[in-house]
């Protein structure tokens, strides 16, 4: 078969499994877009904005785990998907970007719409290519979605100048079904001595605790990792990105830790004597001070990349590996040869774990006047079964997201979590409803973030995708404004959302529903009245209290146990 | 801690700007960096000097494994190995007593006057950092106009070795 290189991209999308490209043309990918025209079975979503489109093939690769694919042209198409790729860089979320270049014998001139993408984008993605001849396209694509999707996951740009895909050029296509690179060869199995050694300090524990990041949704090991905690016995706490790893309604679920994680994480953290960290990156977020973290703890390490053992904390037994593989192991080995728990100390430990239990650390105001935004999450999870896909903004809404939806399931909680990208949600709320036609989908946001990019109330409208917008609006950057409340003497310097726009009225004029609550008692009826409308895209307009703060808290700087309760005259 | 680290990468363009910004992104200290084509065309050999403590240079050596370029890499200061830097330095040559004080130091060094000109001498000279700092302290007297380092280059001792 002889095509162009813009035939070859499309043709070898579809021959890779990609169904759908998020993008916006322009003059350095037409050829590309006339391609895109010519044939029906890769599916392309025009957003309003190259951030859009980034957004929306990174919400939908977390939501299925394949690859997101986004198209953008030259110049500001790529700026603009920027934002879109260090926010999938930082959360590891396998991506392709592929971005228009200016005609190769242009490059350097400083043409119209240049911009030198492959430089901007080096700090923010896995890797990335400049395909200046045809012949090298089909390799190049295969290698970009190798190393986007395997080892530690990420964002891989493949820069195309416009003479690449020229249509009169046409070279024989075949797909490549393999691809060896003698420079990257990620380790997936586990090394079997270490292993024993975790196995052995695991029995030996009196205090364990595990602690399991967004590397075990990546690497699909939800159930592996669920056996094991309920194999041990021991409880398990999970990262901002790990939720829904494991079900968050069971009893050995502490619930999230870090700075708004709860209190008997963060206490277990800080008093457990071995901590396995599986998938999870020592963030400075789950850290605070890394001099006081788990002081008296042994430290397991489980990772794919081994620049993220021991390099904001030391660990004592690292295993670089697949989660997935290496859990499956260890599994094995546990079922295999029972290791003798000292039971009494881990009776006493659960003992002390339900004790801090008791601090009820999530606790609020429930009597209220005004619409608490932990109430609309907690009346979100009941309507929603727990089962709903959720993406989030960023800010107050989504640690109250964290905190009070109780995800059961791996792949439904999605944010952006590294990066902390307002405008994030409304996108990714997008792929994620086109990965799941008929799913639930709700995109909790507040009036601050979902500003940043609402045109996709648009792209929503014209492919049919009815997301449920939950914007919780206390007409603040809710987190800017708790720090001034907090560390700046309530100075609200700047976070007073002082003009709005009527949300109800802008969800009609884009085509969608929109309905305004004020009222506390309106809220379940409102959320069930929503998710019946299982066609329309809704914008639930949530009046909040302005003055709620995200509690608890551990400032920054602080150690684990150093939490911050919601002040009792809150609760009155 | 000074570490040299040799790496062999893909001779793709870009490889060397992926380096160089890792270690500006992450703050690392790069002391010099110098970089050829092998004698397998397709890959290039870098040798980088950095200083920092052993949990900043573990760290350094990770992150570089992890660019997608980098074929392979070895920490040669970890081992027995051979360190060489070469040094080209111009002096001001104007009288006989000045050419030979400039000759008879640079046959001390085990340099050589590769080139001789009305009023200028330019020495080659190969050695370790040290030796070539000792060189310009030795030769304060004379009028040193320019010099030029290439930065180290270094490889292991015996069978140990960094190859494909």
């Amino acid at each position: 078969m002889e095509l162009s290189g813009a035939e070859i991209v499309v043709q070898f999308l579809k021959d890779e499994g990609v169904e759908h490209v998020f993008g916006y043309p322009g003059g350095a990918v037409l050829h590309i877009y006339d391609a895109i025209f010519r044939q029906e079975d890769v599916k392309h979503i025009l957003v309003r904005h190259e951030q859009g489109a980034v957004h929306a093939a990174d919400g939908y690769a977390r939501a299925t785990g394949k690859p997101g694919v986004a198209l953008v042209t030259s110049g500001p198409g790529a700026t603009n998907a920027i934002t879109g790729i260090a926010t999938a860089y930082m959360d590891s979320i396998p991506l392709i970007v592929l971005s228009g270049q200016v005609q190769s014998a242009f490059i350097g001139s400083d043409a119209f719409q240049e911009v030198d993408a492959v430089g901007i984008s080096r700090p923010c993605v896995k890797h990335n290519f400049l395909v200046k001849d045809v012949h090298d396209l089909v390799s190049t694509l295969k290698k970009a979605f190798y190393v986007a999707t395997t080892g530690r996951p990420g964002p891989v740009l493949i820069d195309i100048p416009k003479d690449t895909t020229d249509i009169a050029i046409k070279i024989p296509y075949v797909f490549p079904h393999h691809i060896s690179m003698r420079s990257y060869n990620p380790t997936v199995k586990g090394h079997s001595g270490q292993v024993k050694r975790a196995l052995d300090l695991l029995a030996s524990a009196r205090r364990p605790m595990l602690y399991t990041g967004g590397g075990v949704i990546l690497s699909n090991a939800s159930a592996e990792l669920t056996e094991f905690t309920q194999v041990l016995g021991y409880p398990i706490t999970n990262t901002l990105m790990g939720l829904g790893s494991y079900p968050g309604r069971d009893k050995q679920f502490v619930g999230m830790l870090g700075m708004h994680g709860t209190y008997e994480a963060n206490m277990a953290m800080h008093e457990c004597d071995v901590l396995v960290a599986i998938g999870a990156r020592f963030d400075d977020r789950v850290t605070g001070d890394v001099e006081q973290f788990c002081p008296n703890a042994k430290i397991i390490h489980i990772d794919i990349d081994p620049a993220s053992i021991s390099k904001t904390v030391r660990v004592d037994v690292p295993i670089v590996g697949d989660i997935k593989a290496v859990l499956t192991d260890m599994l094995k080995e546990l079922k295999g040869v029972k290791k003798q728990n000292d039971s009494k100390a881990l009776e006493n430990w659960w003992k002390q774990i339900d004790k801090w239990r008791t601090a009820d650390c999530l606790r609020y105001d429930r009597n209220s006047a005004l619409i608490k935004p932990q109430f609309v999450i907690e009346k979100l999870c009941e309507v929603t079964n727990g089962d709903a896909f959720v993406t989030s903004d960023v800010g107050q809404h989504q640690m109250f997201a964290a905190q009070f939806y109780h995800f059961n399931k791996p792949r439904r909680w999605i944010n952006s979590g590294g990066l902390g990208t307002m405008g994030f949600g409304l996108p990714a709320a997008l792929g994620v409803q086109m990965a799941h036609p008929g799913a639930p989908v709700a995109c909790i946001t507040g009036e601050s973030s979902i500003q940043m990019c609402i045109q996709e109330l648009a792209t929503a409208k014209q492919y049919d995708l009815p997301v449920k917008v939950i914007n919780l609006n206390n007409s603040y950057m809710g987190m800017v404004r708790q720090w001034q409340e907090f560390f700046y003497d309530k100075r609200y310097s700047q976070s007073h959302m002082a003009v709005q726009p009527d949300f109800v009225k802008l969800a009609e004029a884009y085509g969608h529903v929109g309905m305004h609550i004020d009222k506390p008692a309106d809220v379940e009826g409102a959320l069930k009245e929503a998710f019946a409308m299982k066609d329309r895209l809704v914008f639930l307009d949530f009046v909040t209290d302005e003055k709620e703060n995200v509690y608890p808290m551990i400032a920054a700087g602080k150690g684990q146990h150093e939490m911050h309760m919601a002040p009792e005259w809150e609760l009155i | 801690m000074r570490h040299i680290i040799s790496l062999l990468m893909e001779n793709e363009a870009g490889a060397l700007s992926r380096v160089a910004g890792l270690f500006s992104a992450r703050g690392y200290n790069i002391e010099s960096l110098t970089v050829a084509p092998t004698e397998d065309s397709t890959l290039s050999r870098m040798t980088l000097v950095t200083i920092g403590s052993d949990e900043i240079v573990e760290q350094i050596t990770k992150q570089l494994n992890k660019l997608i370029d980098i074929v392979k890499l070895a920490d040669i200061t970890e081992g027995e190995h051979l360190e060489r830097e070469l040094m080209l330095l111009k002096v001001l040559a104007n009288t006989a007593e000045q050419r030979e004080e400039v000759k008879r130091m640079t046959d001390i060094f085990r340099g050589r006057v590769i080139d001789v000109m009305d009023a200028t001498f330019t020495i080659e000279i190969t050695g370790n950092g040290h030796k070539l700092d000792a060189f310009i302290e030795a030769m304060r007297q004379s009028d040193i106009i320019e010099t030029v380092r290439s930065g180290a280059t270094g490889i292991s001792r015996g069978s140990k070795c960094l190859h494909v």
